[in-house]
C-alpha cells in the first residue's frame, strides 16, 4: 500500500505526528456487498463529493486502521467491468487510468460475492492485469456455504496472487482481518490473466512508448477508451484515432474476445478452488416468492398495498413530527420577536428563521420516504417493482426505474427527484426528473382543500362517492395524466447519449440490512438540509424583504389609511393590525408586483391580489393559503372555513361574487401544473448539475399552467 | 373531399398494419434461421450459440452469457416483457428485444 503517503495536516498535539494517509478505493459488482463494507469501514465518517466534471456522487469516508494509521475510502459505482456502460462507471476509468493522478489508490478492494464467484472475478482479473495493488473480499460466505459451494481459500489465494479475505460485510465479519492486511505492503499480483493478443503488441506497445506507460493491459484500455479519457488532449487523441485506424483496431471484438478469454481462464482457475456440493436440486426461495410478487394479478395487488403503507406514512405518519417541527420554528420565532425588535430581527424571523423552517419541515417525509425505499431496495423487492413495470413505462419514454420518482413524486418531489438516481441511463433519468414535479405532491393539498370547498358543493352520490373527493382525485389524476405525457414528448424531443439497457442482475431477497438503512435516511436528509436549504433561505429573504417593505413612505401611508378607515369602522385591534397589514402589503413591493402582472393574469381570472399570492407561491405552493389570508385580512389563527367565508364574501367590481367556480378552477389548474417549489428547483439543479434542468422545468410547467388556466377560465366564464 | 380524407387516413392505417405483419414476419423467419432466448418458453432450457448484437454482447459477456453456456427461461413480467433467465446459477433480468438477441445451439 502506502505508494505515495500524504502527510495529514498536524493536529493540534504539541508533537506534529505525521499520519499516514493511504487511499482506498472500493470496487465490485452491483449487489456484492460493497455498501455494506463501505459502512463498516467507515461508519459516519462518510462525505459525499463530487467527482470532477460528472454527475456521480463520490463517497469517501476515513478508516482507522490501526491505531496510527487512517485510510480514505472511495466507493466506487458498482460495476461488471472495467469498460464502462454507463456514466457513473467512467468515473472508475478516470480514477484508475491515470497513475499520476494524486486520487490514484494505493490499494484496492474488490468485494466479489462467493455465492457467484464466476462472474465476479471478471472484474478482479482486470484489475489485476493493471497492476494495482488488490486484496480480494470474498462476501456473503455464508450464502455460498448454504448453497453448497465450498472454496478452497488457500487455493483461491495461491491462483490469483492476492490474500483472499473471507467477509460477511452484513455482521462485520472479516472486517479485522482485512484492515490488518489494509495496513501491510502490498505488491500487486504477478499472475496475468489475460495475455494480449500477438495482432495487438505492436498497437499495444506504441500506445506504451507515447504515453510513458508500464503496462500493456492499461495501454489496451487507453486505445479501447480514449475518447472518454479527460486527462488525453485533443493531439494525442488524433494522433490514436490514426493509429487505430491503420491497425485495423475494432474496439468491440477485441472487448468480446478478451472477456471470453478470461472466463475461459477464470473457469480453470475455478476448477480446483471451487467444489459444488449440491444437496438437492431443489427451487429457490427467491424463485417460489416471486412466482406470487410477480404474479400478474397478486403482483400488482401486493404493490398497490405496499404504496398504500407508504403513502399512509408519509401522510399520516409524517405530520406529527412536521407538526413539532411547525410549532417549534413558531415558538422560537415568538420567543425571538417578544423579546427583541427591530428590521434585523424581522428579517432573522419571518426571513431567515421562516425560511429554514419551510426546510426542516421536510426532514420527516425525506426521511419515511427513503426509510421505505432503502428497505424495498435492500430486500430485492424494487428490482421486481421495475421488472412489473417496466414495459408500461417504457411507452411513455420512462423506464421500469422511473416508478420509484413517479410514486414518491405525490409525496414530495424534492427526495423523488432524489431517488431517481438508480436509472442508470441518462435519458430516461432526466425525463423522470422533469416530469415528476408534476405529479400532485402533498404541498398543493391546502390550496386544492381551500378551493374546492369554496366552489365544489359537497353532494354525495351512490351515498358513498363525494363530488369534492372526486374532484380532488381528478386534480391528482390531471398530474399524472400531464407527467406521463410530458414524458412522451420529451422522449421525442430529446437525444439519447447512451443505449438503454435493461439487462440486470435480479438479486435473490434477503433481510434488508438496518444500518444501510439508517444511513441512507441520515445521509439524504443531511443533503437536501445543506444543498437545497442554501438556495430555499435565500430567496425566503429575498421574498421576505419584498413583501415587507415598499418605495418610498408607502409604509406609513398604508399604516395611516387602514388605521383612519378602522377607527371610521371602529373594528377591534385585531382587526385593525390585519388590515394594517393588509394595506401594508398592498404598497409593499410585492404589491406593486402582483399590480405590476395583473395585466398577464387577468385572462385568467385573477387580479392583484391573486398576483401576490402566485409570487410568494414561487417559494412554496402552502404558502398559498397563508398568503390569501394576510391579503383578505383574516387573522393567521383562523382555520380553513373562515378563509373560506371570506373568499366567498369577496365581490367584484359588480357586487357579485369575486371567486366565480370559473376563478376557483382556473387557480386550481394553474397551482396543478406549475413549476411554484423552490426546494424542486434546488434539488433538481443539484441533481442534473446544470441550471438548464431547472429553467426548462421553471418554463414549461409555469407555460403549460398558464395555458391550461387561461382555457379553463375562458370557457367556464 | 371528406370521403376522400377518411380514406387517405384509412390506406395510412392498412399501410401501418401491413408494415407490422411484414415485422412479424421477418422475425418468424429470423426464428426459423435460429432459435433466440426469445423463442424459450418458460421452464425451457438451452446453451447460448453466440450473440447477435455486438454492442449488447459486450454487456452480456461480462454478465456471464458465455457461448457454451447453459440458460434457463426463468419467468416473464405480467406483459411478457421483459423476462427472468437463470445463467451460472444466478438470476438475470432482460427485455425481448436484448434476448432476441442471444441466440441457441
Amino acid at each position: 500500500m502506502a505508494v505515495t503517503i500524504e502527510a495529514e495536516a498536524p493536529e493540534a498535539t504539541k508533537v506534529p505526528v505525521h499520519l499516514p494517509v493511504a487511499k482506498i478505493a472500493l470496487i465490485g459488482n452491483p449487489n456484492s456487498g460493497k455498501t455494506s463494507l463501505f459502512n463498516q469501514l467507515t461508519g459516519l465518517n462518510q462525505k459525499v463529493g463530487n467527482f470532477p466534471g460528472v454527475t456521480v456522487d463520490k463517497k469517501t469516508g476515513i478508516s482507522q486502521i490501526t491505531p496510527n494509521l487512517k485510510a480514505q475510502i472511495i466507493d466506487l459505482p458498482g460495476t461488471y467491468s472495467l469498460y464502462p456502460k454507463s456514466l457513473d462507471e467512467r468515473v472508475i476509468i478516470d480514477l484508475l487510468y491515470d497513475p499520476a493522478s494524486k486520487h490514484y489508490p494505493d490499494l484496492v478492494i474488490v468485494t466479489a460475492d462467493a455465492s457467484n464467484l464466476k462472474r465476479n472475478l471478471l472484474l478482479f482479473t482486470q484489475l489485476a492485469d493493471l497492476r494495482i495493488p488488490a486484496v480480494l473480499g470474498l462476501n456473503m460466505m455464508d450464502v455460498a456455504e448454504a448453497e453448497g459451494v465450498k472454496i478452497d481459500l488457500d487455493a483461491l489465494q495461491r491462483e490469483l496472487g492476492v490474500p483472499v479475505i473471507p467477509l460477511n460485510a452484513r455482521k462485520g465479519i472479516g472486517i479485522a482481518a482485512l484492515k490488518i492486511v489494509m495496513s501491510q505492503q502490498l505488491a500487486p499480483t504477478k499472475a496475468t490473466f489475460f495475455e494480449i493478443p500477438e495482432e495487438l503488441r505492436e498497437v499495444v506497445s506504441q500506445i506504451k512508448e507515447r504515453f510513458d506507460l508500464r503496462n500493456d493491459y492499461l495501454a489496451l484500455h487507453y486505445a479501447h477508451q480514449y475518447k472518454n479519457l479527460r486527462f488525453l488532449s485533443e493531439q494525442d487523441k488524433a494522433w490514436m484515432a490514426q493509429l487505430l485506424e491503420s491497425a485495423d483496431f475494432k474496439s468491440n471484438t477485441v472487448q468480446a474476445n478478451e472477456t471470453i478469454a478470461r472466463y475461459v481462464r477464470i473457469n480453470e482457475v475455478l476448477l480446483d478452488v471451487v467444489r459444488i456440493e449440491k444437496a438437492k436440486e431443489e427451487e429457490k426461495f427467491s424463485n417460489r416468492l416471486d412466482q406470487i410478487l410477480t404474479h400478474r394479478v397478486f403482483g400488482y395487488l401486493i404493490f398497490l398495498a405496499l404504496l398504500f403503507l407508504v403513502f399512509q406514512a408519509v401522510f399520516a405518519w409524517a405530520s406529527y413530527p412536521m407538526e413539532l417541527i411547525d410549532e417549534g420554528i413558531a415558538g422560537l420565532n415568538g420567543l425571538i420577536q417578544d423579546n427583541f425588535s427591530g428590521p434585523l430581527i424581522n428579517l432573522l424571523t419571518e426571513g431567515v428563521i421562516a425560511g429554514l423552517g419551510g426546510v426542516l419541515i421536510f426532514i420527516p417525509q425525506i426521511a419515511i420516504l427513503f426509510a421505505f425505499i432503502a428497505i424495498l431496495e435492500e430486500t430485492g423487492y424494487m428490482a421486481r417493482v421495475t421488472f412489473m413495470m417496466d414495459k408500461i413505462m417504457r411507452k411513455f419514454g420512462l423506464n421500469g426505474k422511473s416508478v420509484v420518482p413517479l410514486i414518491s413524486g405525490v409525496a414530495c418531489a424534492v427526495p423523488a427527484v432524489m431517488s431517481a438516481r438508480t436509472i442508470e441511463n441518462w435519458k430516461d433519468r432526466m425525463i423522470t426528473i422533469f416530469v415528476t414535479p408534476l405529479m400532485s405532491c402533498s404541498a398543493r393539498i391546502p390550496v386544492y382543500t381551500v378551493l374546492i370547498a369554496l366552489v365544489v358543493p359537497e353532494v354525495y352520490y351512490l351515498g358513498f362517492m363525494n363530488l369534492q373527493g372526486i374532484v380532488l382525485m381528478g386534480l391528482y389524476l390531471l398530474g399524472f395524466l400531464s407527467a406521463i405525457f410530458s414524458a412522451l414528448l420529451l422522449k421525442v424531443l430529446l437525444k439519447a447519449r447512451e443505449r438503454s439497457y435493461f439487462i440486470m442482475e435480479f438479486p435473490v431477497y434477503k433481510m434488508p440490512r438496518w444500518k444501510n438503512v439508517g444511513l441512507t435516511i441520515f445521509e439524504k436528509s443531511k443533503t437536501f438540509v445543506f444543498e437545497a436549504g442554501k438556495i430555499i433561505v435565500a430567496v425566503s429573504i429575498i421574498l421576505w424583504v419584498l413583501a415587507s417593505y415598499g418605495p418610498g413612505d408607502s409604509f406609513e401611508r398604508a399604516e395611516e389609511r387602514a388605521t383612519v378607515e378602522a377607527t371610521a369602522k371602529g373594528l377591534s385591534e385585531e382587526q385593525t393590525d390585519n388590515l394594517v397589514s393588509s394595506y401594508q402589503l398592498e404598497s409593499s413591493y410585492a404589491g406593486k408586483f402582483g399590480k405590476a402582472i395583473e395585466p398577464a393574469i387577468r385572462p385568467l381570472g385573477y387580479d392583484w391580489k391573486i398576483g401576490i399570492a402566485l409570487l410568494t407561491s414561487f417559494a412554496a405552493r402552502e404558502v398559498f393559503v397563508g398568503t390569501i389570508s394576510t391579503i383578505y385580512s383574516i387573522g393567521e389563527e383562523e382555520n380553513v372555513s373562515t378563509i373560506k367565508d371570506k373568499l366567498m364574501s369577496e365581490k367584484d367590481a359588480d357586487g357579485n361574487p369575486f371567486f366565480t367556480p370559473a376563478r376557483a378552477f382556473s387557480l386550481l389548474i394553474f397551482y396543478a401544473f406549475a413549476m411554484q417549489c423552490m426546494s424542486t428547483l434546488a434539488v433538481v439543479r443539484r441533481e442534473t448539475k446544470s441550471w438548464t434542468w431547472p429553467l426548462a422545468q421553471l418554463v414549461y410547467m409555469t407555460g403549460l399552467a398558464y395555458v391550461a388556466a387561461f382555457v379553463t377560465f375562458q370557457l367556464m366564464k | 373531399m371528406q370521403y376522400r380524407g377518411t380514406a387517405c387516413i384509412l390506406q395510412l392505417f392498412i399501410n401501418s398494419l401491413n408494415k407490422r405483419r411484414e415485422i412479424v414476419r421477418n422475425r418468424i423467419e429470423d426464428t426459423q434461421a435460429q432459435k433466440s432466448v426469445r423463442d424459450l418458453k418458460i421452464g425451457e432450457s438451452g446453451e447460448i450459440c453466440c450473440l447477435k448484437d455486438p454492442e449488447m454482447a459486450l454487456k452480456l459477456l461480462e454478465m456471464g452469457c458465455i457461448p457454451g453456456t447453459p440458460v434457463k427461461l426463468n419467468s416473464k413480467a405480467p406483459f411478457g416483457d421483459p423476462v427472468t433467465i437463470i445463467v451460472n446459477d444466478y438470476t438475470l433480468s432482460l427485455r425481448l428485444d436484448e434476448a432476441e438477441t442471444i441466440l441457441l445451439k
